[in-house]
């Protein structure tokens, strides 16, 4: 395919679906491990009513509002998960199912409420995300992506979603010590100090800024299956932290690529007329990778790695 | 209209609503309590995703045979079979890899429900119209709802309810005690994918009415409701299937009651209405009781610490206690101690060296584990034992200086 075409049509809806998908394996690779994996999901539930919130408040679909309803949402399902592990002494697996189970149903009930027809939120936007829609018009081919006028065109989503990125890289990077420490021995780490309950909410307080961002990109599907599927792959490669986020980058990465040209052209090549949802795409490929890491994967059993442990 | 929607006097759809949300609210309750014991309640997240594919797939196995895409057995049969896949995937890759459950529960759900997500795709280019009504079965949609849809629902159920009946004793040891319930022999892997199976079925059911992502809901919501009230394991079986059923008639009135309600997403914020209310209210483990308990033993221990200072002559500053002594007569408003007030001072003193004694004496090791400085001494020693610790003390001794 030529630059002419690649480049306004494909590119974008590439690099944000990479990026969302490194976003949310980088702290998924932590979540993973300490059993938290399921924040994620319940994350990507709430996400909703926060943003119907946000519309409602506003009156109008614009960014920043419904990026800081959704992390409002985030943190009022946080404190209340919390609130009812604690004071009513229920399981988190059970609180965490209680809680996102409501507001979802509380978004979805707001959403029905609410005259939306005139804007583009509802909840199959909510769950699949409209990757294929986010394409550069301005850009006429390779050149463009020098040109600072067809720049200015680029949809707004990716430059999010790459500052987010860089964050997400930013607090691993920073964190890195604490975090490896706290999350294999949270003992050992408050004995030499580290605050591991504010690391730990810090941790979370990621995954929820990377889910917003990614959700407002790709939808929902995608930020549940990017946070498990591609860490839990790595899981399975290796022993090592830092080789099972460079593996958990890689499957993201692939999964976010093939999905979306097997997406867009697999179809095709089956003799079909149209694309599939290339969201959905995406996390089939991760779990197909998920699959394969399983069955065949060095470190895959409890026992650990031929050799080691 | 609200009023009517609960005699079941708003027509005939509605009434049909009504009932089947009672009956999936009954069996939702019931079969969840076992999951929610066995503190495995997300399995069920990922069993109710994972039908998604398996209704686009029998969908489109309906259109290709030529029959009606919207055949409500064939599609549940589907969900069915596909939610059945899932919950073998979740089984092996948390058996048989490093994975923990959440993971697997986390990756099953994502994965199946993409894939679901991209045949959705494909039936919507296939273009044989039609498949309007396969979006209803992620949120529910009951505005169409059938009489045949309504048997399927209420058969289901109460095949479910029977199942759960059978095997109930089984799931409940295994629920409390895994080790002990393979000790006695009881197969656990294969009474655990029972219990699965069951969540299953109530979730393939729940399709119609509620959608997939709302059932967890009422899966979950129910049992942990329940569990507040008490600490039998078989009442609690009993008040989710009440409170789940409960749920799902008031939801399913209420949205019938006026336009733009949602079944599902009603009947979600109802349950949810009952776990609040419980969580605030409940006798023991609520909020409100927790909040009281507290309350009673910070007064008991102001009054107790405020007893000794005023028998010790050491004046009291903290407002609270001046209050609470106050109250119970023993010192006047600016803090000197009435008669009553020195008596029961004394007394605080005395028993306070009692405890001491007590608790240096090997002999009272047991009594003295009792100690929390609160106790009075006459509740747990005879009169007989106390008066031979009072000789032990003696009587007033000159100071020395």
């Amino acid at each position: 395919m030529s630059g002419e075409e690649f480049v306004p049509l494909s590119l974008t809806p590439l690099l944000i679906g990479t990026f969302a998908a490194i976003a949310c394996a980088l702290p998924g690779n932590f979540l993973v491990l300490r059993k938290q994996a399921l924040i994620g999901d319940a994350i990507s539930h709430v996400v909703l009513p926060g943003i119907v919130v946000a519309f409602l408040l506003t009156g109008a679909i614009s960014t920043w509002p419904m990026m800081l309803g959704a992390a409002g949402a985030a943190v009022v399902a946080v404190v209340m998960i919390e609130a009812i592990r604690r004071l009513g002494q229920i399981e988190p697996g059970a609180a965490m199912g209680v809680v996102f189970t409501t507001m979802f149903a509380g978004g979805v009930l707001l959403l029905e409420q609410t005259d939306t027809s005139t804007v583009h939120l509802d909840v199959e936007h909510a769950l699949y995300g409209n990757l294929e829609s986010l394409i550069w018009l301005d850009a006429t081919g390779w050149s463009s992506v020098l040109d600072v006028q067809a720049l200015a065109g680029l949809p707004p989503e990716l430059p999010r979603i790459a500052l987010t990125l860089a964050g997400v890289i930013l607090f691993t990077w920073l964190f890195w010590r604490p975090l490896k420490i706290s999350t294999f021995d949270e003992g050992f780490a408050r004995t030499i100090g580290i605050r591991t309950g504010v690391l730990g909410m810090a941790l979370v307080i990621t995954a929820a800024i990377a889910a917003v961002a990614a959700f407002d990109a790709v939808g929902s599907i995608i930020v549940i299956a990017m946070f498990i599927c591609p860490p839990a792959a790595a899981r399975m490669m290796t022993n090592r932290l830092e080789s099972q986020i460079a593996w958990s980058v890689l499957f993201a990465t692939v999964s976010a690529m093939s999905g979306y040209v097997l997406a867009g052209y697999g179809p095709l090549w089956l003799g079909g007329a149209d694309a599939v949802s290339a969201a959905g795409m995406i996390a089939t490929v991760s779990g197909l990778l998920l699959a394969l890491a399983a069955v065949f994967g060095p470190c895959r059993t409890r026992a650990g790695a031929p050799g080691g442990a | 209209m609200l009023w009517q929607a609960l005699t079941l006097q708003l027509g005939y759809n509605a009434t049909l609503v009504a009932i089947g949300a009672t009956l999936l609210g009954i069996s939702a309750g019931v079969t969840g309590t076992f999951l929610f014991l066995r503190k495995r309640a997300l399995v069920s997240d990922a069993i109710s995703h994972a039908t998604l594919p398996g209704v686009c797939l029998a969908f489109m196995a309906l259109v290709a045979f030529g029959g009606d895409g919207r055949n409500l057995i064939g599609l549940l049969a589907g969900s069915a079979l596909s939610a059945w896949v899932g919950l073998l995937c979740m089984n092996w890759l948390t058996r048989h890899t490093r994975l923990a459950e959440d993971a697997a529960i986390g990756a099953v759900l994502s994965v199946f429900f993409g894939f679901g997500v991209v045949l959705l795709t494909v039936i919507q280019s296939m273009g044989v119209g039609r498949q309007a009504g396969l979006e209803g079965f992620l949120l529910g949609s009951t505005a169409g709802m059938l009489w045949a849809d309504a048997l399927v629902i209420a058969v289901g159920g109460a095949a479910t309810l029977a199942l759960v009946m059978i095997i109930r004793r089984p799931m409940m040891m295994v629920a409390f005690d895994p080790e002990y319930a393979v000790a006695r022999g009881l197969p656990m892997h294969r009474i655990d994918l029972m219990m699965m199976g069951l969540v299953m079925a109530v979730t393939v059911v729940g399709l119609k009415i509620v959608g997939l992502i709302l059932i967890v809901a009422l899966l979950i919501i129910p049992p942990v409701t329940a569990r507040f009230w008490t600490d039998r394991s078989d009442r609690v079986v009993v008040l989710a299937g009440l409170v789940g059923g409960l749920a799902g008639y008031l939801g399913a009135a209420l949205s019938a009651s006026a336009p733009n309600l949602p079944t599902g997403p009603i009947i979600v914020l109802v349950s949810f209405g009952f776990f609040a209310l419980s969580w605030l209210l409940a006798p023991v483990r609520g909020v409100l009781a927790a909040v009281l308990r507290h309350l009673r033993f910070q007064r008991r221990v102001h009054i107790r610490q405020g007893l000794l200072a005023l028998a010790q002559g050491q004046k009291i500053y903290e407002p609270l206690t001046i209050r609470l002594l106050c109250r119970a007569g023993v010192v006047r408003a600016d803090g000197v101690a009435t008669e009553a007030g020195k008596a029961c001072a004394a007394k605080a003193l005395r028993d306070e060296k009692r405890w001491e004694i007590v608790r240096a004496d090997q002999a009272h090791e047991a009594t003295a584990a009792l100690y929390d400085g609160l106790r009075d001494i006459e509740t747990v020693l005879t009169r007989d034992q106390i008066a031979e610790i009072d000789r032990r003390i003696g009587g007033p001794q000159e100071v020395t200086s």
